[in-house]
């Protein structure tokens, strides 16, 4: 009795945030449409509903009515098991999401270290359903993702020491309450372009969106789903994309906290900080995906390596210099 | 402490079948995939001791970065069609005596940790005053890492550091004939250098490319 209630109790909480997100996804779906249509002077989807917002759900319904095909020759269980294991991971990562200081579903020590343990896996998805779609564009897609994903993760990761050395703890709570003075956007503002950018590579989006590159590969790894599956991919893409949103808002724009702390502002609740700060990051996402043209590979691959991550790993020994020096590095 | 033992159970249960389907599924892209199963259920296990630290970067580090490469080679090299038939072909049982004296010898190496473990704990009793405190295991295992084992972790960097570049010199060959950008070239290239003007005489024209 005990552990149903328990059990009630957190699945109940867990709804209360899933929900939510997963609604969002689809209104973000819906204005990224809309921002890259104005952007090139078009409508953009403006029909169905008030300003066209249920585009995404009309979608979705399109979606759960088609047929899935399986091809032939595919390796079934994997290319069925490929689009679940993104939509998955791209919703658990939200687990450790604080919205306000008491507000968050599990509030674990590592938790900055989950969402990039999380991240990293989402190569997987896009790996398995490009292997196992047995065919030449999904499987070159998902190679170039792969490779691409790994690249970015490695300059990622070295950003967000940098953020770490500045709070002392890997608890997301603990790294936006470390923000109450000044935002992290402010004295890493180099390491917060860095990992704006390498969120666009690490989500695939344009102008590093080489996996799918239509000219060149059809869908990239997509190209054989169809129906609710390919739905999924698309889902758990721009559920993606809210993460690294929400995870560029928390190391570095103060998560919750408002801009200033007096009285117009303490009055808003801490959640719709953290929601307009994700927003901003996702118009700026949308209006790079109407504006800059796509990479070439290899272009990529140098940004990745040659630039990024040098530049993120001389960043790191000047932070901690700077730390050490003035006698400023946090000690719990 | 019931959902503990039958999250436990299930983790391991989970780990020891994963890693028997390693080897003996048929398909090696298959085996992969369980191996990175195995993996993720281990880091699950971690969590579960309270090594929250350990576990997460088991996960960074062998399913996020190390699998993707196992998966990217298996890919790469075609073997995904092959018949991995396990104890069948002459060919394979003959690397079961290897692998019987690597499995034995790792087998009494955790005999004898764990049984020194289990008679003689004042072994490890130097450490434990360190780890009986309040602050999380992160901070544990940095306080021990930088200040008493600092020699260790840099020279198991170099180690690594030396395998890195030991890597790169084995594959790396400078091709002949390959068209490569020139970044600095290209920005420092001048108008008088790209831009000619030519007078053209009528029915003459000019010799261009020159």
């Amino acid at each position: 009795m005990e552990y149903a209630i328990l059990l009630f109790s957190e699945i109940y909480k867990i709804l209360y945030v899933l929900i939510p997100v997963l609604v969002s996804v689809a209104m973000i779906v819906w204005l990224d449409r809309r921002i890259w249509a104005f952007v090139q002077k078009r409508r953009g989807p403006n029909v169905v509903g008030p300003f066209g917002l249920f585009q995404t759900l009309a979608d979705a319904l399109k979606y759960i009515f088609k047929e899935i095909i399986i091809p032939a020759s595919s390796n079934k269980i994997i290319f069925i098991l490929a689009p679940i294991v993104t939509m998955t991971l791209a919703l658990i990562a939200w687990a450790v999401i604080p919205f306000s200081e008491d507000f968050v579903l599990a509030d674990i020590n590592v938790g900055i270290l989950y969402i990039f343990a999380i991240s990293s896996l989402g190569v997987y998805g896009i790996i398995m359903g490009g292997w196992a779609s047995n065919s030449k564009y999904p499987f070159l897609g998902s190679i170039r993702s792969a490779a691409q994903m790994v690249s970015y993760e490695v300059s990622i990761g070295v950003i967000i020491i940098n953020v770490l050395l500045c709070v002392g703890s890997l608890n997301l709570s603990d790294i936006v309450l470390a923000q109450q003075k000044i935002w992290f956007v402010v004295p890493l503002f180099p390491m917060f372009v860095i990992f704006f950018i390498s969120s666009l590579a690490e989500t695939n989006r344009p102008p590093f969106d080489l996996p799918e590159a239509e000219a060149e590969l059809v869908a990239g790894y997509q190209t054989e789903y169809s129906g609710m599956m390919y739905a999924m991919f698309w889902l758990g893409e721009y559920a993606n994309i809210l993460l690294m949103c929400a995870l560029g808002s928390i190391l570095f724009l103060g998560g919750w906290l408002a801009p200033i702390n007096i009285s117009p502002f303490d009055m808003v609740p801490p959640p719709v900080w953290l929601i307009l700060k994700i927003l901003f990051l996702f118009i700026l996402f949308a209006l790079i995906k109407a504006i800059v043209p796509r990479y070439r590979y290899d272009q990529l691959m140098r940004l990745g390596w040659k630039v990024f991550l040098p530049f993120s790993l001389i960043w790191v020994v000047l932070t901690s210099g700077y730390l050490l020096y003035f006698d400023l590095l946090p000690i719990y | 402490m019931l959902a503990h033992a039958i999250f436990f159970y299930f983790f391991s249960f989970v780990a020891i079948i994963s890693a028997i389907m390693v080897t003996a599924s048929k398909n090696t892209v298959h085996s992969v995939f369980f191996l990175i199963l195995d993996f993720i259920s281990i880091s699950c296990l971690f969590i579960m001791i309270g090594a929250e630290f350990l576990g997460m970067i088991m996960l960074i580090v062998y399913v996020g970065a190390v699998a993707v490469l196992f998966l990217f080679v298996v890919m790469m090299l075609n073997v995904a069609q092959q018949k991995n038939q396990w104890f069948k072909s002459s060919d394979t049982s003959t690397h079961i005596p290897i692998g019987l004296i690597v499995s034995l010898i790792i087998f009494f190496e955790l005999i004898i940790v764990i049984g020194g473990w289990k008679y003689k704990p004042d072994i490890i009793k130097n450490f434990s005053d360190s780890l009986i405190s309040n602050s999380t295991n992160t901070h544990t295992i940095g306080s021990v890492l930088y200040t008493e084992y600092i020699h260790l972790f840099q020279i198991s960097g170099m180690i690594l550091l030396v395998a890195m570049i030991g890597a790169i010199v084995l594959t790396f060959r400078k091709r002949e004939g390959v068209k490569r950008q020139n970044y600095f070239s290209q920005v420092s290239r001048e108008k008088n250098q790209g831009v000619e003007l030519v007078e053209v005489k009528s029915n003459e024209g000019v010799k261009i490319d020159v």
